[in-house]
């Protein structure tokens, strides 16, 4: 008898189940990354199917910048609850709050992610770290690897990696230093979301058109709300909108968009001409190599 | 159905490997409209004429100032029916272990040979690499046709060259294909420019290569990975007994009901069960991930191995490897390494090293050491067994990593060739590496 084939998806969610296993036998203390964001929500989803009828066996983190969406806040407890997870929550408000981290002229946070989760990572001694970082995402990220060292400072060095062949992954880290697992590496944003129509997997609403009052800026649309508002000659509209990344409320722009369904979006993302960062990220666009510096200090 | 293809592009320096990316990305619609005008931007500024698709794929920064690519970046496209993961290997001589890297997943290679330089050096390296890492399809991109005016004659002698090279290697299939990656000719689509040429275009090619099948044909093997057993959970109370051995198979196919043996213990028993968290199967194949639960409790733990009882591994302490250094600290015979073979990591030293490959001369040579980029034979002991398979039957089964053991650095990339419980049955293609004595 000739044996079968998997279609696409099967072989990206069956590699994908490979590496977090991998990961989650070779270290001492996984942790996962999850923001309610859909590739943590599909990282999060293959990591619970890995280790069935068995609970995860790590728990699960959020670096909360103190700008999210409460939406998204609320789907993540929801997630949360439903599957009985242990989530601990890295908070940049804290540090701002008693003066470890001050805030930035431009008012965007995520840049002050990377100290939080750094901290959260050395106080829990977590030696492995679960990112939903895909390769075709940006640049720098093409030449990152399924499991990526980090130092004792959370730097990654670009220039230094262990070359990673076949399906064998080489996690070993001395004390201090970390591990980075991006078990999404292989997938596209298109991936994605033909997998979230295949599995059936919820999302936050964000994603989905509906009706915000926005605001346009650096050829963005922001959503009015207490952490952003217009500015000077900005003006505020109500415009049906959806999010294709979720973050930080005042740098994550929102596209226009009819796309009400998981399938609304498929055929959009399979013709949308701008990339995902591209359209949504504003800190990303500060300069052409903004994502490689981030990522050197330790950023996700 | 859309199926996934792994590749990789190598090529010497110049002839054309990035623009040949960004023009398959470029031409697959593949960019956006965003990451287009950054290209057209910079272009611009370093004031060139055309865009200059070879910018799309350089990433990190100091590649940017130096403009060469050095390490393997990883690419997506997709056609109608197939999507393609391209690992794409820079090309100089000293970034072998980039060209290894890439090949080691590789379905296909496609490698770049200018036109008017035809056969270099570099390319029959890359072609040695290909075969020893068998990679089962390699396509030839013979590029800048039009700095020859899509000459036929030029074209054939080249193909010629490398067709000759590839059978020397025991490369059964190397096809070569004229384009031109600046203008776009054969890339994506067909060019009228060579009317003389009738084949597919680049693109065409790859989409029509079967995928491959060899790990789902051989021996049915699982390593594995842990033990799924949720005794403690009071969530359901259905799963308090579970205990279920949690995998990728790696090669073959495996049915419920069906006699395996766990290994190394060596003990048979019978799978009772094939899940994954969406329901039981009757059957799965590589490289699908699965949880087995068989007939008998034997003590099984991460690094055992489930095979079918016939053509089942001999478990070894003992293996006779080719191995590409990848460090640039050399190896010597009474190294003490890691060996990294499926999801089983033992200690082992490096008992001989029985001399390494000239990839310019194409023959073994007597050595003390193995430096970086250099591939050789070595002979390791192991402090507890291993289930190897020979890597010219099964890749997954075959491959080995050698680790530091004290700064945990990867140190060289292993394909089993042999060991004593497997001495004369795999035919070995003459010319082909693996029968090289040294
Ligand atoms: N005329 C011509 N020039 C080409 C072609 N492909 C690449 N080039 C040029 O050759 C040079 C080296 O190309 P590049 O893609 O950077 O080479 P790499 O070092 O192999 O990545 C650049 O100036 C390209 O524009 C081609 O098909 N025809």
């Amino acid at each position: 008898m000739s044996p079968g084939q998997l279609d696409l998806l099967g072989e990206l969610e069956s590699e994908a189940i490979h590496i977090i296993r991998e990961a989650s036998a070779e270290l001492e203390r996984p942790v996962l990354l999850f923001s309610g964001g859909k590739d943590s929500v599909v990282m999060l989803h293959l990591a619970l199917k890995a280790f069935w009828p068995g609970p995860l066996p790590f728990p699960v983190m959020h670096v909360d910048t103190g700008h999210n969406f409460p939406e998204v806040l609320a789907y993540r407890d929801e997630v949360v609850a439903r599957h009985r997870l242990r989530l601990l929550v890295a908070s940049v408000q804290d540090y701002l709050d008693d003066g470890r981290l001050v805030e930035r002229s431009d008012g965007t946070r995520n840049p002050l992610q990377t100290q939080p989760l750094l901290d959260a990572l050395a106080e829990h001694r977590f030696d492995a770290v679960f990112g939903g970082g895909r390769r075709d995402e940006e640049k720098a990220r093409a030449k990152e690897r399924v499991v990526s060292l980090r130092d004792e400072f959370g730097q990654w060095d670009p220039r230094n990696q262990r070359p990673e062949l076949w399906n064998l992954y080489n996690a070993r880290h001395r004390p201090g230093e970390h591990v980075r697992v991006f078990p999404l590496s292989n997938w596209t944003e298109l991936d994605v979301w033909r997998y979230v129509d295949r599995e059936g997997i919820d999302l936050p609403g964000l994603y989905f058109a509906h009706t915000r009052e926005v605001f346009e800026r650096d050829g963005m649309w922001l959503a009015v709300g207490p952490y952003s508002a217009p500015r000077g000659a900005e003006a505020a509209e109500t415009l049906t909108v959806r999010y294709r990344t979720v973050g930080d409320m005042s740098c994550t722009g929102a596209v226009q968009s009819e796309a009400a369904t998981v399938a609304d979006i498929l055929i959009e993302v399979a013709t949308t001409r701008i990339s995902e960062r591209g359209a949504t990220r504003a800190d990303d666009r500060l300069t052409e190599a903004a994502m490689e510096d981030r990522k050197k200090e330790g950023y996700f | 159905m859309s199926t996934l293809l792994r590749m990789a592009t190598a090529g010497s320096v110049d002839d054309g490997k990035s623009t040949l990316v960004g023009r398959l990305l470029h031409d697959t619609k593949s960019v956006l409209a965003d990451q287009m005008q950054a290209v057209e931007r910079v272009s611009k500024e370093k004031g060139l004429g055309v865009v200059d698709l070879a910018l799309l794929t350089d990433g990190l920064r100091a590649e940017r100032e130096q403009g060469i690519t050095i390490d393997v970046a990883y690419r997506y496209f997709a056609s109608a029916n197939r999507t393609f993961i391209l690992a794409d290997c820079p090309g100089h001589v000293q970034y072998t272990r980039n060209t290894v890297t890439g090949a080691s997943t590789a379905d296909a290679l496609v490698l770049l040979v200018d036109a008017r330089k035809g056969v270099l050096e570099q390319t029959r390296r890359h072609l040695a690499v290909a075969a020893l890492l068998r990679v089962p399809h390699v396509i030839v991109a013979v590029n800048k046709m039009d700095l020859v005016g899509y000459d036929a004659d030029i074209f054939a002698r080249v193909a010629q060259a490398v067709t000759a090279v590839a059978s020397e290697l025991g490369l059964g299939h190397a096809v070569a294909i004229p384009v031109s990656a600046l203008e776009g000719d054969n890339v994506v689509t067909r060019t009228s420019r060579a009317p003389w040429y009738d084949g597919p275009s680049l693109l065409e090619l790859l989409e029509g290569l079967p995928a491959a099948q060899d790990a789902a044909a051989y021996a049915f093997r699982l390593p594995v990975q842990l033990t799924i057993r949720p005794q403690d959970a009071s969530r359901d109370p259905a799963f308090r007994d579970y205990r279920g051995y949690a995998g990728q198979i790696a090669s073959g196919v495996v049915r419920r009901g069906e006699q395996v043996v766990v290994l190394p213990l060596g003990l048979a028993t019978t799978v009772v069960g094939i899940d994954t968290a969406d329901g039981e199967l009757d059957e799965a194949f590589a490289p699908m991930s699965v949880t087995l639960r068989l007939a008998d409790e034997f003590d099984i733990a991460r690094g055992d191995m489930i095979a079918a009882v016939e053509s089942a591994p001999v478990p070894t302490q003992d293996l006779d490897g080719m191995v590409a250094w990848l460090h640039e600290r050399p190896a010597r015979v009474g190294q003490r390494v890691l060996v990294k073979h499926t999801t089983r990591s033992v200690p082992a030293t490096i008992r001989d090293i029985a001399g390494r490959l000239d990839l310019d001369k194409m023959a073994p040579q007597a050595t003390e050491t193995l430096a970086l980029n250099d591939i050789g034979r070595v002979s390791l002991r192991l402090a507890s067994p291993v289930m190897a398979d020979n890597y010219l039957a099964s890749r997954r089964t075959g491959s080995f990593l050698l680790i530091d053991p004290q700064s945990g650095a990867t140190l060289a990339a292993g394909m089993v060739r042999g060991h004593q419980a497997f001495s004369d049955e795999m035919t070995i293609i003459p010319g082909q590496f693996w029968a090289w004595e040294i």
